[in-house]
């Protein structure tokens, strides 16, 4: 260990060179801290939920009961076995939305991050290895786009698009690849410069070849930390814009449209916006400590 | 330096075109702005309102007019409230910032003596406990955590009131909300600036000199932590106002944020219009004084 804490940070390139005993390193690194495993587990278990929503949950998630409206949580005062975390106002069980609420804020969350990831990495690494006039274009529209607030931004285009799942996944997709661009194109500013890639450079490797093979999977650690960490802002942009009355627009579940309903019965049913905000709070921080940990056992200075 | 400030400048004119562009393709984005407005309107009217707005007119010709009357201010009138949309817009300005003001200090007020604290007893058990604060902070959706703020103190204990924004007391609940959105970040900021600040050569001097050590933490570290502080700030002020809009709705704090949001739900694109354009505006200004100042503050760039 102590070897390798003198070794230069650029034996990031390392992990082109011997794949197996690296990826290896990587995973003992994220095992030992708990932190990391302890969001990983939980993770698991929220995906697991999401997909298997039909079979493990309780109740149908739009099956109304007048006669157990507001329903408080099993062990509260009141409380009804048959529902865990209590009923809304027209006697849907809580628990069960949840778990189906789940489904969309993942699909989202992950697909959103896609279209940004494409986008914006395609951009960067345009922008970082081709440069001049280009560059200059690019790095102005990412001055346009950081201009607005992402949540702002989405919130006019869903309108005038028109809510849906599709909308709200490229709207917040093209609203948040910035970061990948300016982070892709640094890095390849750095390498641009690096040995191996003037040696494949002064070989005759074409310029498409060079970014493909040598210079793009030396962004491969940021890119995942990055990703990861921007699923979680993708998770909590959506419940922002379910919470402001622009979501999927469909009858389905979503955690941000349960506390939008839960705010106007705060004074009668402190479950209804408590239960589904404790959902979004320990997705998104079991996402960001896995991130977390992730930065952590993928750079080579931190032993 | 004055070379550098012209950049500057001109790159604040190409961004604020691009600005301009982008809340022009709001209205246009969907390919029919009229089907947008009067959805229900039978397609003789919607000629009529097609004619008096320019709709017919090739796209760069309207988008050149946009930008005419943009840089007058005028966004043209909102349908609901049937006057001028600009004013509607900045006579609520005067709220969200006051709102994002308090909560600024709020989290500075929190994060500063926080973060120092938990770079120099790094590792300590105080240490732990933020770290895993910052965590939740950056975890929680800021509306919810207004509901629950709520919950306790204006449903369960009634020491402060559900919403509104008629007394100082109805600030407190919206600031705090939009303060906890923020201290985690500034929190991280600060402690990273002052472990890196702090292990260097001439605050080991100051401390070898016998200067006593919160002399030294304030004196010759803080002052350095602050300029990256400064900057954080800066450049985060467009994602306080996107935490400013949905705390304003949870409390119906009367800002901009509000507007826009009730504007959103009633199809009054002028009003979407003019408020996204001012946010920008205000963020692009803000973000072009930060540049500025941190030219000043930092002496490598100024000699330059």
């Amino acid at each position: 260990m102590a070897i390798r804490s003198l070794a230069p940070p650029d034996l990031t390139v390392a992990a082109a060179r011997e794949p197996v005993a690296e990826r290896s390193r990587i995973w003992r690194k994220f095992v030992r801290n708990p932190a990391g495993i302890a969001g990983a587990l939980a993770l698991l278990v929220i995906v697991g939920a999401a997909v298997a929503a039909p079979y493990v949950a309780p109740h149908e998630p739009a099956r109304q009961s007048l006669i157990r409206r507001f329903t408080p949580p099993i062990w509260a005062k009141g409380g009804h076995p048959a529902h865990l975390l209590g009923t809304d106002q027209v006697g849907r069980d809580t628990l069960s939305r949840m778990i189906h609420g789940a489904r969309l804020s993942l699909i989202v969350g992950v697909s959103a991050v896609v279209v940004s990831l494409v986008v914006g990495v395609t951009l960067g690494l345009l922008s970082g290895y081709i440069g001049g006039r280009l560059d200059v274009v690019l790095m102005t529209i990412v001055d346009v786009t950081l201009s607005f607030p992402q949540l702002l931004l989405a919130l006019a285009f869903v309108a005038a698009l028109g809510p849906s799942m599709v909308t709200i996944i490229v709207v917040l997709g093209l609203t948040g690849w910035e970061r990948y661009t300016r982070v892709v194109r640094a890095e390849v500013l750095a390498l641009r410069e690096k040995d191996f890639v003037e040696a494949a450079r002064a070989m005759g490797v074409t310029s498409t070849r060079i970014v493909m093979r040598h210079v793009l999977p030396n962004t491969f650690s940021s890119i995942i930390v990055m990703s990861t960490l921007q699923v979680a802002q993708a998770i909590l942009q959506e419940a922002a814009l379910s919470f402001l009355g622009v979501g999927s627009g469909s009858a389905y579940p979503t955690w941000g449209q349960m506390i939008a309903l839960g705010r106007d019965f705060v004074s009668v049913a402190w479950w209804l916006p408590t239960f589904p905000g404790l959902a979004i709070l320990v997705t998104v921080l079991a996402i960001n400590l896995v991130g977390d940990r992730l930065r952590d056992a993928l750079d080579p200075r931190v032993t | 330096m004055t070379a550098l400030l012209i950049r500057r400048v001109v790159r604040l004119v190409v961004v604020l075109a691009g600005v301009s562009l982008v809340t022009f393709a709001i209205l246009h984005v969907s390919g029919d702005p009229v089907a947008l407005m009067m959805a229900e309107a039978p397609e003789a009217d919607r000629a009529v309102l097609r004619e008096t707005m320019g709709f017919n007119e090739p796209l760069p010709v309207q988008f050149v007019k946009f930008l005419g009357s943009t840089a007058r201010g005028d966004f043209g009138n909102s349908f609901f409230h049937r006057a001028p949309a600009m004013p509607l817009v900045l006579e609520r300005m005067p709220t969200t910032l006051l709102l994002t003001a308090l909560a600024i200090l709020i989290a500075i007020v929190v994060a500063v003596p926080a973060g120092i604290y938990s770079a120099v007893r790094r590792g300590s058990l105080v240490d732990q406990a933020v770290t895993l604060a910052v965590f939740l902070g950056q975890s929680m959706p800021i509306f919810w955590t207004g509901i629950m703020l709520m919950l306790l103190f204006a449903v369960q204990w009634r020491v402060l009131p559900v919403s509104g924004w008629d007394s100082w007391w109805s600030l407190v609940l919206p600031a705090v909300t939009l303060g906890t959105f923020s201290a985690p970040l500034f929190l991280r900021i600060v402690r990273s600036s002052m472990l890196e600040v702090i292990s260097l050569d001439y605050v080991r001097t100051a401390r070898a000199k016998g200067v006593s050590e919160w002399f030294v933490i304030c004196r010759h570290a803080l002052v350095n932590a602050a300029l990256p502080l400064v900057t954080v700030i800066g450049l985060q002020v467009g994602l306080l106002v996107g935490g400013a809009i949905v705390t304003e709705t949870v409390f119906a704090v009367p800002g901009v944020g509000r507007l826009i949001v009730g504007a959103i739900r009633q199809l009054d694109f002028p009003i979407v219009q003019a408020g996204v354009f001012v946010i920008a505006l205000l963020v692009v200004l803000v973000n072009f004084t930060v540049d500025l100042l941190y030219v000043y503050l930092n002496p490598q760039i100024r000699v330059r």
